[in-house]
């Protein structure tokens, strides 16, 4: 039943517009990382780590930073989140097939450890937690400077067993600085559940102990992030400080392509979180509050697919980095 | 030109680079009101206010991550780690992450950011508040590594690093703080963070040595001299890169080698100053190669007997010297 602007405002507080973009932006980290994996299947890309699952939330944040002004310090299931802030689905590729022109290393990190100086989101490494602080860094230097620009950080529920996920909150707390600490929690930390990660089922708890808003928001209710997200930021922005938001979201794949998480996890839950899977949750949801037409799903489909289409065929191509470049970057060859 | 001190030196060079550029600030435990510990940023905070000078919470790794955080938005912080013993809690923050960001990011992010933080012993400061733990850095590509050993590079090192673009240790030795003095030009100056100095010329004896061993040096070199030796004394300044040119000079010269740090030999500073001069000084060198440090036993103990047991002094420099002039 397709209902009026006015009523779809209503019932989402978001215009049709926000809406059908947020979609568009769900759908196309999905199908890049579906595509991602067939790369890896077929023996072409040696490694994926999939935001299957998480995407909702991230484009939530993604759409409410102010690319390029906004600092994020992200973790590895980010790839929704990169894309909205610019980032295109031809540079994932070229990280995964390790060529020279991947933005985020230039072939010299694993794919998903993102980072792109000129969209402010800063580089990752593998160790889980230490972007937390960086962050709140990145939000001392904003303060210091008079700057409201937000910096966003995300991390997995495992991650929050680091110390430097209490030492990050803490500063950013005592200082009111401009931080939000996104938790996105897929009840896996690799093959621990949880249950064997925290005594208490919500992250969200510990923010009291810091004297910030602890706030959760269903990851596979899109419109629910898109709130939250925006309430978040606006709290940061205002100099109110920082903010602890915890996503249940959804791991819908391995927690790698090294992994089978089918070893840890029983059947009937991986078939069950395929039916409360985000996407398909808001496409019905939009086509309900007929910001969806029948048809306009697929047709973004098609269009998005030839997309990644050209983007693989132009990484398969693209070079990969000479080996005489290996030692160049390890200290500034110009002295700036 | 005015004496001073070494601590003040230090003072000196991040108070007028802070007046010059206010990105310049000052991030660690007890650096603002009570000005450090050693008293290194005292009076900086009244200067410059709590936010260019501020006090930490208890909690290394935050204080090194924040600072990677605040380098990589625009600011050029100093890291306080309160001792080098307590910078294990900052460590993947400075391996896995300070040394690692230009590289990994292709050149597309880089950490301008000095960690200062003071080392050694002899202060009665046991096994917990004097070690040398230096070597385990120098070994980390991307860091540079720097220990100045008299006022006048600690003021122009302290400046050069915080003009640097990469993450520079800059590491003090505890007792050069108040017993070196040395002239220090007022205003402006820097000194190489990639270069070693002689900073006494001889003939028969080359010595390597950095922070306050160069003193021991120097003492135990003259009282050879009166016995008809000259000794050359090196000081290394820079860990990382480490100056292999002047190194191989100064060993090809005088074709007799003795390095002397405080830290234990094994796998260490001393341990890479001996394979360079293997390397390229084979033919020049008249006897082995020499090393004195401390003992390998995991740090300083307390009590005054064992901790002179531990320490690296003139005596036992001078002694390590005549074994190697007599060879």
């Amino acid at each position: 039943m397709a209902m009026t602007r006015t009523e779809t405002k209503a019932r989402a507080g978001l215009d049709a517009e926000t809406l059908r973009l947020m979609y568009r932006h769900m759908l196309r980290s999905r199908l890049l990382d579906e595509r991602l994996w067939v790369l890896n299947r077929q023996g072409r890309a040696p490694f994926w780590i999939s935001a299957e699952g998480h995407e909702a939330v991230q484009v939530a944040f993604g759409m409410n930073l102010k690319p390029k002004y906004d600092w994020v310090a992200p973790y590895y299931r980010d790839l929704a989140l990169t894309l909205v802030l610019g980032m295109t689905p031809k540079d994932h590729i070229l990280s995964v097939l390790q060529r020279a022109a991947d933005p985020n290393s230039g072939g010299r990190q694993m794919p998903a450890h993102y980072g792109c100086r000129r969209l402010n989101i800063i580089t990752t490494g593998s160790p889980v937690g230490t972007q937390l602080l960086h962050a709140t860094g990145i939000a001392l230097a904003s303060r210091m400077r008079g700057e409201d620009a937000v910096t966003l950080t995300s991390i997995g529920e495992g991650g929050t067993s680091e110390g430097d996920f209490h030492e990050a909150m803490n500063f950013a707390a005592i200082h009111k600085l401009a931080v939000i600490f996104l938790v996105e929690n897929n009840g896996f930390a690799i093959s621990v559940p949880w249950q064997k990660q925290m005594p208490t089922q919500d992250v969200a708890d510990r923010a009291k102990g810091y004297g910030i808003p602890g706030v959760i928001v269903d990851g596979c209710d899109a419109i629910a992030c898109y709130r939250t997200a925006r309430e978040a930021v606006k709290r940061a922005r205002r100099g109110d400080g920082p903010t602890l938001v915890e996503a249940k979201v959804l791991r819908l794949t391995s927690h790698s392509s090294d992994d089978d998480q089918r070893r840890y996890r029983n059947a009937a839950d991986l078939e069950a979180d395929k039916e409360r899977d985000s996407l398909h949750r808001f496409k019905a949801t939009l086509e309900e509050l007929g910001v969806l037409h029948p048809g306009d799903a697929e047709e973004l489909r098609s269009e998005l697919v030839l997309e990644l289409d050209r983007a693989t065929d132009e990484a398969e191509v693209s070079p990969f980095p000479s080996a005489d470049t290996a030692m160049l970057h390890v200290y500034s060859e110009t002295g700036d | 030109m005015p004496q001073k001190s070494y601590i003040e030196a230090i003072r000196d060079g991040i108070r007028e680079e802070m007046r010059r550029d206010d990105r310049v600030m000052i991030l660690g435990e007890d650096v603002g009101a009570k000005g450090g510990v050693f008293g290194v940023t005292e009076g900086l905070q009244k200067e410059f206010g709590e936010w260019r000078v501020l006090d930490s919470p208890l909690a290394e790794s935050l204080i090194v991550g924040v600072a990677i955080g605040a380098a990589m938005n625009g600011l050029r912080p100093i890291a306080e780690i309160q001792f080098q013993d307590f910078i294990m809690p900052a460590v993947d923050q400075i391996i896995s992450e300070a040394a690692k960001i230009r590289y990994r990011s292709n050149g597309d992010w880089n950490v301008p950011m000095v960690l200062r933080s003071p080392f050694g012993g002899g202060v009665h400061g046991a096994l917990y508040h004097s070690q040398s733990i230096e070597a385990i850095f120098a070994h980390i590509p991307g860091l540079r590594v720097v220990v100045p050993s008299n006022p006048y590079d600690a003021k122009g090192m302290i400046v050069a690093a915080l003009r640097d673009p990469d993450p520079v240790l800059y590491f003090e030795h505890k007792r050069c703080y108040r017993a070196i003095k040395g002239e220090v030009p007022d205003g402006e100056y820097t000194v190489p963070l990639d270069r070693a100095r002689v900073v006494r010329e001889g003939e028969d004896i080359a010595i390597f040595s950095y922070g306050m061993m160069v003193h021991a040096s120097l003492e135990a070199g003259d009282r050879l001299a009166a016995d008809g030796f000259s000794c050359e004394v090196v000081d290394l300044r820079s860990l990382r890169p480490m100056d292999r040119t002047a190194i191989v000079a100064s060993a090809s010269k005088c074709g007799k080698v003795l390095i002397v740090q405080e830290a234990n030999l094994a796998v260490s500073v001393a341990s890479e100053v001996a394979a360079i001069i293997a390397e390229d000084c084979f033919d020049s060198l008249d006897a082995p190669v020499m090393r004195l440090g401390g003992p390998e036993i995991p740090a300083m103990p307390f009590s005054p007997p064992l901790e002179q047991f531990y320490l690296v002094t003139p005596d036992k420099v001078e002694a390590k010297l005549r074994e190697l002039a007599a060879y």
